[in-house]
């Protein structure tokens, strides 16, 4: 294709920012909020998949990075090893993503949604519930993190390090996902699920397998999220855990690649960062939200995007010589 | 053999039939019009054909065989398209890229997740080709829903002409045109090649009359006349339908 444009340019220079953030921050405090920005934008990116390109809204998404980290978390303390912990996570999310599915798929829209909320309520009650595994209300600590190529992951720059890679590995699948013949057929169903009907395509097909794809990167995200608190207890599998990850999705940008990332550091930043000043944080976020939605409904990043583009237009129109205006005379 | 047939169909919502036994036969490279007012039952009948709709009764046969239990999606593969009375194409998209869909309904790339679709270069230049056909070649990169009315109308007959479909179903495919784009799609139909069956839904009988080579009157749902263009308009219940009396 093209040689180097903007776009390349920016993107390297977003991946160089992300590489040596660490070490200009150098606060391993700061160092980890990095990280949980990074695991959540990952998780973000997944829901996305679901509610930007394919028009699904879930709220029980907490509930598949939740399997997966319970799954890591009950191998690992059963004495099994880091990869057999982390196969058995991603698969154990696969697994009941599967069946979120297989049962949520039967409809769209709102019943789409109340479908998926309970599925989540159900695997949290299970949590609590279903204690000679998930251990209850007391969950169940990780005593180490893994050590990949003999590396310990045991600072705050190594496991930023770990998360990095694997959420460039998230944006790349994504970007080459949606730009993909299968990615173009997901916004199809999500547009017109009639036409696609007609036209030859397995619309319910096409919908599971984005499902299983935003199930598997939910999973990754709950993989990171036990090694990262190295504890999983039920309340990270709650609906507001759910209405969270959403909340990224829907206020950074559906349906755009960077607008999950952008909503993920908000939300991290807010709860994390602005709560040390602000004792009602969730207020703050609240307000912030209100004020997405009333100035752009779409999103941070789409809504900058368009708001930067207006007033381009506006100061390239004022910096032109006054235009003849139509009012019947003739020059 | 008989294109498409469609023997005793019945289909009701609640207490309305809206389809009464009906029994079609078109020919292989015939051009079948249907025709009836408002209410006749003439889109749920291609609802029927094309699968939108399971009947409650009565067959459907494309070239012989039994489509009436298939899926949409498989009826397009066996050489189905339609388009919409209601215009139904992807507004975020580019006239393109509408296109590109209608070719990946049958190819099987669709369910491929890696490959960048915009370096597709068979497939782009099949999805040109077919907007060449309908005139739009020269706008194929502009957004969907900068277009006019009349111009979605010709991206629905693309789509249905780039599936290269052997039974293609027009569901009144001149509705909310001006007469010179009555014209030009006018012509645009004549043009398609007799290897391809044309079933034309149409409430307006004087635009596309001289188009069909028999014509079918639904009213209520029932098939009052059927025979070619002459019989029908001659024929007194036509009249009585269309004017009362």
């Amino acid at each position: 294709m093209s040689p180097v444009s903007p776009r390349h340019i920016a993107i390297a220079i977003a991946i160089i920012a992300l590489i040596v953030a660490p070490y200009a921050i150098n606060q391993p405090y700061y160092v980890n909020i990095a990280s949980q920005i990074l695991l959540y934008a990952v998780f973000a990116l997944g829901l996305n998949i679901l509610v930007g390109y394919a028009g699904l809204v879930s709220l029980g998404h907490a509930g598949l990075s939740g399997v997966a980290a319970y799954g890591v978390a009950y191998l690992l303390a059963a004495g099994d090893s880091h990869i057999v912990a982390i196969v058995g996570g991603l698969a154990a999310g696969l697994f009941v993503t599967a069946g979120f599915a297989a049962l949520s798929l039967r409809a769209t829209g709102i019943s789409f949604i109340m479908i998926t909320l309970a599925l989540g309520e159900i695997i949290w009650g299970l949590a609590y519930r279903w204690i000679s595994i998930t251990n209850g209300d007391n969950g169940i600590s990780v005593s180490a993190r893994p050590a990949p190529f003999g590396l310990p992951l045991d600072s705050a720059n190594a496991f930023y390090d770990t998360t990095l890679v694997v959420f460039l590995l998230a944006v790349a699948a994504c970007a080459i996902f949606v730009r993909s013949p299968f990615g173009a057929a997901l916004t199809g169903t999500r547009d017109q699920p009639r036409r696609m009907s007609a036209l030859g395509f397995h619309v319910w097909m096409i919908r599971f397998w984005a499902f299983m794809f935003s199930g598997l990167l939910s999973s990754v995200s709950g993989v990171l999220f036990i090694y990262y608190y190295q504890f999983i207890s039920p309340p990270a599998l709650a609906l507001t855990s759910s209405a969270e990850v959403l909340l990224m999705v829907i206020s950074g940008g559906a349906g755009t690649l960077l607008g999950p990332i952008v909503g993920a550091s908000l939300v991290v930043i807010i709860k994390l960062v602005v709560s040390a000043y602000v004792s009602r944080w969730n207020f703050m976020l609240g307000a912030i939200f209100v004020a997405i939605v009333v100035f752009m409904p779409e999103g941070l990043v789409p809504g900058t995007v368009r708001l930067t583009r207006a007033a381009w237009r506006e100061a390239n129109r004022r910096s032109l010589p006054a235009q003849p205006t139509i009012d019947g005379q003739k020059s | 053999m008989t294109a498409l047939a469609v023997r005793g169909l019945n289909k009701s919502f609640g207490g309305l039939n809206v389809t009464k036994n009906v029994n079609l036969a078109v020919e292989p490279g015939e051009r079948r019009l249907i025709i009836g007012p408002n209410g006749a039952g003439k889109t749920t009948l291609f609802n029927l054909v094309t699968g939108e709709l399971s009947p409650d009764r009565g067959a459907i046969l494309l070239f012989d065989r039994d489509i009436t239990r298939l899926p949409s999606r498989n009826r397009a593969h066996l050489g189905m398209a339609r388009t919409y009375q209601i215009i139904t194409l992807f507004p975020r998209d580019t006239i393109l890229r509408n296109a590109l869909l209608a070719l990946l309904g049958l190819s099987p790339l669709r369910w491929n997740p890696w490959l960048p679709l915009h370096l597709q270069r068979d497939l782009l230049s099949q999805a040109r080709a077919a907007l060449g056909r309908v005139g739009l070649e020269h706008m194929a990169d502009r957004p969907l829903a900068e277009t006019s009315y009349g111009e979605k109308r010709r991206v629905e007959i693309a789509m249905a002409l780039a599936q290269k479909p052997r039974v293609l179903l027009l569901d009144e495919p001149f509705a909310g045109l001006s007469i010179d784009e009555r014209r030009d799609v006018r012509e645009l139909l004549k043009a398609i090649p007799r290897d391809v069956t044309v079933v034309m839904i149409e409430h307006d009988m004087d635009t596309a009359l001289d188009l069909a080579d028999r014509i079918t009157l639904l009213h209520f749902g029932e098939v009052i006349v059927e025979g070619t263009r002459a019989e029908v308009v001659a024929d007194p219940r036509t009249r009585e339908v269309y004017l009362g009396e």
